[in-house]
């Protein structure tokens, strides 16, 4: 068990990313009722935005200005109008089939334009550790976490101290009276689609100097960040939250203490019970919505 | 002038139609997308960098060779279709899969066409069924786990051993060979690890191997995740040596994990920084030509190539139904054909007998730190 400490710490470590990444999904289902399958294909894409932007010849930190904005505009707005827009109109099945078509899409258009090989990234937090409790803890394990877990109380804050966030939730949870009440929702909604956006290239900038940039690699944790929304309530972010450092650690605590061969089917599990057992996720709403 | 305009088209036609009918038809099944990606496609440029060449010296017996790709996208099931599909059109030679899982799966579809099999697979089982269709351009498990368990044992002097491998066919061959060797030799394996094929997170098995405070750790795993469990070993301060086979020490796992893959030692069969001149002078047409250095699957594509013009021009003639006969046993010599860089025996099971390397990475580049020369 002496390793303990530095599993818990990997394990929240990823576990942060998982949140972030689930955050997504719980915003656009507030807002709209929709679960957007090609989630981690968002987080994938925006990795290989700021490597074009670097052979392109911008330095990093530029790189990842032009990433993150053109996650925004892709990912957030032209998504939201172009694709959801158009397929709401037909239902939520039509548009989450869409959605599934996209991360086909996404990573279909990456290997053809990039490669189907793994590409390094660099790191904005540099290697090396520091000591605590004792334990050698990685300096890049900290800062996933520090950014992810100051995005997301930025997040709620923007959600519970501002008029914006106000707005946003009253735009969620009756849009109709929301508009009585002179919500503009429809922006609201864009906004929900943006704010979406950078957090997945946020989540993409901390994951891939660890997982590396490769086409395929939305695919585990999309699905990572789904079970971790399910998880944890797919109607609340702090649920998100919880669900994504839960599925982390316990991801992390699965390889170590059970195997390494089953470490996928312990989240699965997880989740199975939490259906059976609690169908809102620990910490969702079991009412659909409020006034 | 419409009659002589027809009469002109028509021959070219027929031109055109003999040509291609002339030509020499070789089918890859490689992993060119999913976790292989690297193996398939620096197996793919291999091949076309040698019949880009062959064909710019007039082909194998004056036809050109042709080839055609198709994706496995690292299944075995797809794999499996794919090279059906390729036999199908009846080629001369089928070239693939690097995946030691996917050649198991698709070597009696071969074997059952008659049609000579070169692929790229290094599990021991692939060769000891008694195919006589298939034949290795790299050395088998056999053939390699003893020279890296006796390096782990002789060399660096280690009396505990961490086995971390990667839980398909071509991990778990390695895996059982190399522990049999290191318990033959009296090193005990003190951690024996399997992670899965596209792992993306090491943390907790580099944690094991840490509790376990072993001398020496054996890593086998593919490219990808071979770079990333270098850089976790690093990120937890594992400092007991490594050492692996060529999916460690590839150029693409030096790139991907930086830093981290340097100090890292492996056995290769093939190296772009092998001292030897004609494998230098293939490194730097490829690189030329792709714009990267190649790792030890650019050498097995473009060897397997090379293995056809050899054996054909040994024949006299293009017969897939003898293919097979001549090519077991024989010798190629790289001073009758400098394509295929290094003197190179096949014996009656397919595998292969040649020099070898043991390498170290020092400052991100692959030192040759050993020559190991060929067993018969």
């Amino acid at each position: 068990m002496s390793n303990l400490f530095d599993l818990l710490v990997a394990g929240l470590a990823t576990g942060a990313i998982y949140a972030l990444v689930a955050v997504g999904f719980t915003l656009l289902w507030q807002t709209s009722q929709t679960i957007n399958f090609a989630q981690g294909e968002f987080v994938m894409l925006p990795a290989f935005l700021m490597l074009a932007a670097m052979h392109a010849g911008a330095p990093f930190w530029l790189a990842i200005i032009v990433g993150i904005l053109l996650s925004m505009i892709l990912l957030g707005l032209a998504f939201k109008m172009l694709l959801v827009d158009p397929m709401m109109r037909h239902g939520v099945l039509p548009l989450a089939i869409a959605t599934m078509a996209l991360a086909i899409g996404i990573k279909e258009a990456v290997k053809q334009f990039f490669s189907a090989e793994a590409s390094p990234f660099p790191s904005i937090v540099p290697t090396g550790d520091v000591s605590i409790l004792g334990h050698a803890v990685s300096l890049q394990s900290i800062g996933v976490l520090v950014v992810a877990v100051l995005a997301v109380l930025g997040l709620t804050t923007l959600l519970n101290r501002t008029s914006l966030g106000h707005q946003m939730q009253a735009a969620a949870q009756n849009p109709t009276v929301a508009r009585i009440i002179g919500v503009p929702v429809e922006r609201m909604i864009l906004l929900t689609f943006v704010i979406n956006a950078f957090l997945v290239g946020l989540a993409s900038l901390l994951i891939t100097p660890i997982y590396l940039a490769k086409f395929s690699s939305g695919e585990v944790l999309g699905q990572a960040a789904f079970i971790a929304a399910i998880v944890g309530g797919f109607n609340q972010v702090r649920g998100a939250i919880a669900g994504g450092l839960l599925i982390g650690v316990l991801d992390n605590l699965a390889a170590a203490y059970v195997s390494t061969q089953y470490r996928a089917a312990v989240p699965m599990l997880f989740l199975i019970a939490v259906i059976l057992f609690r169908p809102q996720g620990l910490l969702g709403r079991a009412e659909e919505r409020t006034v | 002038m419409k009659s002589t305009l027809l009469a002109g088209a028509l021959l070219a036609f027929a031109t055109a139609t003999s040509a291609h009918a002339q030509a020499i038809k070789l089918a890859d099944v490689a992993e060119l997308s999913g976790g292989g990606a690297t193996v398939g496609t620096n197996w793919k440029n291999g091949i076309d960098l040698a019949i880009e060449e062959i064909n710019a010296k007039g082909g194998v017996l004056g036809r050109k060779l042709e080839v055609t790709h198709a994706d496995s996208q690292s299944n075995p099931g797809v794999a499996r279709a794919q090279v059906q599909k390729a036999l199908d059109a009846e080629p001369y030679v089928l070239l693939g899969p690097g995946y030691s899982g996917s050649v198991k799966v698709t070597a009696p579809l071969a074997a059952e066409a008659g049609i000579a099999q070169i692929m790229g697979g290094e599990a021991a089982e692939l060769t000891q069924a008694g195919n006589k269709f298939l034949f290795r351009t790299s050395f088998g498990q056999q053939s390699s786990m003893p020279k890296v368990a006796k390096y782990i044992h002789d060399e660096m002097k280690a009396k505990t051993v961490a086995v971390v491998w990667v839980n398909n066919d071509f991990g778990r061959g390695g895996r059982d060979v190399v522990i049999k060797e290191l318990d033959r030799l009296g090193s005990k394996v003190v951690a024996d690890l399997s992670t899965e094929a596209g792992q993306a997170d090491f943390a907790a098995d580099v944690g094991k191997i840490k509790a376990a405070n072993p001398d020496a750790v054996f890593v086998y795993l593919n490219e990808e995740e071979s770079a990333r469990i270098l850089k976790e070993l690093t990120r937890q301060g594992v400092t007991a040596p490594l050492m692996g086979e060529t999916t460690l020490i590839g150029q693409k796992v030096i790139e991907l994990a930086g830093d981290a893959a340097n100090g890292a030692r492996g056995h290769v069969g093939l190296t772009t920084d092998a001292p030897v001149d004609l494998i230098k002078a293939f490194r730097e047409r490829f690189s030329k030509k792709y714009n990267y250095v190649p790792d030890h699957n650019g050498l097995k594509g473009y060897l397997a190539v090379y293995m056809v013009k050899a054996t054909t021009e040994k024949m006299g003639k293009v017969d897939p139904k003898k293919f097979a006969d001549t090519l077991h046993g024989s010798t190629i010599k790289a001073a009758d054909e400098p394509g295929i860089l290094m003197d190179v025996t096949f014996s009656d099971t397919g595998d292969i007998d040649r020099q070898s390397f043991l390498v170290e990475v020092v400052e991100g580049k692959q030192v040759v730190k050993q020559v190991l020369p060929k067993v018969k």
